[in-house]
């Protein structure tokens, strides 16, 4: 018998529940850290990104108006779905970054509980932010923080999964949805975590996620008016002015993170609401 | 010369007409269709196709739910579609139900959209499924309150069963009461009658009974104004010209959301009917959502930014 060949994956883009290729049909090649040859990833073009931001938009109210508890639960159920496949992606980061298979356990275990530990948060940030006001008159005043809109994510160069999973997990969190650059050296943790997702019953378009160069998409995630938020955690120091100025147009809410697990990271994405109601009506 | 002098008018002669024409290549129309769409138009060419394609609008509001206000609030996007950009012109017409005419005519000539016609559908709107008199009345009382084009319904029963004649003299009959006073756009619901042979056979039947315009759907059922359906309807009214000396029109509705769905629609257009075809007095786009979407488009091609949602009206 002639030996088996194996059958490769191609890594796709994710958008709208869906897993594309890029409309630019481009690809670019990945190595690992010994220069050996890994994937094609997509090299996503700026139309798919304008694509994404239409499948994140059409989503977000209907995620926003999800319970918060109903919102954890699913947070919940993608942290199950990814213990379920800890080896797989144990092996890709082992593969790609040439960690030592413990430390790549490990990373796939804190990316487990850091989805956790965001699901917990979705029911509990508002009474963490929120607040009663006092005010001089029959009222009562409440401020409460609801979530932005369209969030864009530049995901950090290093950590493929964890890095990754601490961008998107707060943004999604609160009611946001997300359209995330996976890691240009790093990008296969990210394209798999999308198959993940994709069985977790998370609603078609709240996660979106692209691979590519961050210094050819970077200026459009800051420049799309329909973008209201941008975590640049992962972006170059030099690429940092063009993109605030970029993001000046439409007041874009752009923020970059060193901590992992932090409320923070939650409501650097959420906006303040307050509700004047009348006492004794 | 009545009927183009193509058919007398009876059963007979339509009959032998409708069936002398040769069928569809389904697959040929698809994959034409499908290649069309793959041509690029960039730079110089969109802005000239997004300026047009907002000119052929017939902007629409069919819903139960209409109100004065929101008739009138689509009137004034007619008239400017975007109050910030004064180069963006107007839309080709405003299509509304019947009772909302009067209210649509009344705002568009108070705010300086006199030019701007009134469309209402008309003949039991979208089943077709009443009397005759009550078709009648209906587009009687659309033209008394200033409709400038009836947008009527085929009975696609009597059409499927074959009762072709049924369906001409209804078409014959609506015109007459448009005589001189109103455009008459034939809907075919081409959703409904299934094959591309049968898109082909209503395209000529209604072109012989009078319609100024042919027009592929309600809104109501998809699919709807599909390219193939659009191309066989194009080349309906391309061969029609060379049989009668008059340019047929064309109105796809239902389903073309988007600048690239409409460009894509402009290319058909150009390439099976030809250049003759490319204004707003032989090719309309009923739609709703379209325009802001062309609006964004432009926005993106004068800023170099993508556009949002948010700065544009909701309907």
């Amino acid at each position: 018998m002639s030996k088996r060949i194996d059958v490769k994956k191609t890594y796709k883009l994710f958008i709208g529940g869906a897993f594309p290729r890029t409309e630019s049909g481009r690809t670019y090649e990945v190595k690992n850290s010994r220069g050996v040859f890994i994937a094609n990833p997509c090299l996503a073009s700026r139309k798919d990104l304008k694509d994404a931001v239409v499948a994140a938009r059409a989503a977000q109210s209907g995620w926003a108006h999800a319970t918060a508890y109903n919102r954890g639960q699913i947070l919940y159920r993608i942290a199950e779905m990814l213990e379920g496949r800890r080896d797989q992606f144990a092996a890709e980061i082992c593969e790609l970054t040439g960690v030592t298979p413990r430390k790549a356990q490990e990373e796939v275990e804190a990316s487990i509980d850091l989805l956790v530990w965001y699901a917990g948060w979705t029911d509990k940030i508002s009474a963490l932010d929120g607040a009663t006001n006092p005010v001089a008159g029959p009222y009562y005043n409440f401020t409460i923080p609801e979530a932005l809109g369209v969030v864009g994510f530049i995901a950090p160069k290093k950590s493929a999964l964890l890095g990754f999973v601490a961008g998107i997990a707060p943004i999604i969190a609160s009611g946001n949805t997300v359209i995330a650059l996976a890691s240009e050296n790093a990008p296969l943790s990210a394209m798999s975590l999308a198959e993940v997702i994709a069985t977790s019953d998370l609603p078609a378009g709240v996660v979106n996620i692209l691979t590519g160069k961050s210094s050819e998409l970077a200026p459009w995630f800051a420049s799309h008016m329909d973008i209201d938020g941008l975590d640049i955690s992962g972006l170059d120091a030099k690429l940092v002015t063009e993109i605030k100025k970029g993001g000046a147009q439409n007041l874009k809410r752009i923020h970059s993170f060193k901590e992992v697990a932090s409320p923070g990271r939650i409501l650097a994405f959420m906006e303040s609401k307050t509700v004047w109601h009348p006492i004794g009506v | 010369m009545k009927y183009y002098g193509l058919v007398d008018g009876s059963d007979a002669s339509l009959k032998s007409f409708l069936n002398k024409l040769p069928g569809v290549d389904a697959v040929g129309a698809d994959a034409r269709a499908a290649m069309l769409a793959t041509r690029s138009i960039k730079t110089t060419s969109k802005r000239w196709a997004i300026d047009t394609a907002i000119t052929m609008v017939d902007l629409t509001t069919l819903e139960g739910a209409d109100t004065e206000g929101k008739v009138q609030a689509l009137c004034a996007k007619a008239v400017r579609p975007d109050p910030t950009d004064l180069s963006v012109p107007s839309v080709g017409a405003v299509c509304v139900y019947n009772d909302m005419v009067s209210v649509a005519r009344k705002h568009l000539d108070s705010i300086g959209g006199a030019h701007i016609p009134v469309a209402a559908v008309s003949t039991a709107f979208p089943s077709g499924r009443a009397s005759m008199k009550v078709k009648i009345q209906d587009t009687q009382d659309a033209i008394d309150a200033g409709a400038g084009e009836i947008d009527m319904v085929i009975d696609r029963g009597a059409f499927l069963s074959g009762n072709y004649i049924e369906v001409f003299n209804e078409i014959v009959a609506i015109k007459e009461i448009c005589g001189d006073k109103a455009h008459l756009k034939v809907i075919f619901e081409t959703g409904e009658l299934v094959t591309y042979d049968n898109v082909r056979k209503a395209s000529y039947l209604a072109m012989l009974a009078g319609a100024d315009f042919i027009k592929t759907s309600t809104g109501k059922i998809a699919p709807a104004a599909t390219p193939p359906v659009v191309l066989v309807m194009l080349e309906a009214v391309r061969d029609f010209y060379e049989m009668a000396g008059v340019r047929i029109g064309v109105k796809p509705a239902g389903g073309i959301r988007n600048t690239k769905d409409a460009i894509k629609q402009l290319v058909l257009v150009n390439e099976t009917a030809g250049p003759e075809w490319l204004t707003p007095s032989l090719f309309r786009i009923g739609a709703s959502a379209l325009l802001n979407d062309l609006l964004m488009q432009r926005m993106k091609m004068d800023d170099g930014y993508y556009a949002s949602p948010q700065y544009v009206t909701i309907d």
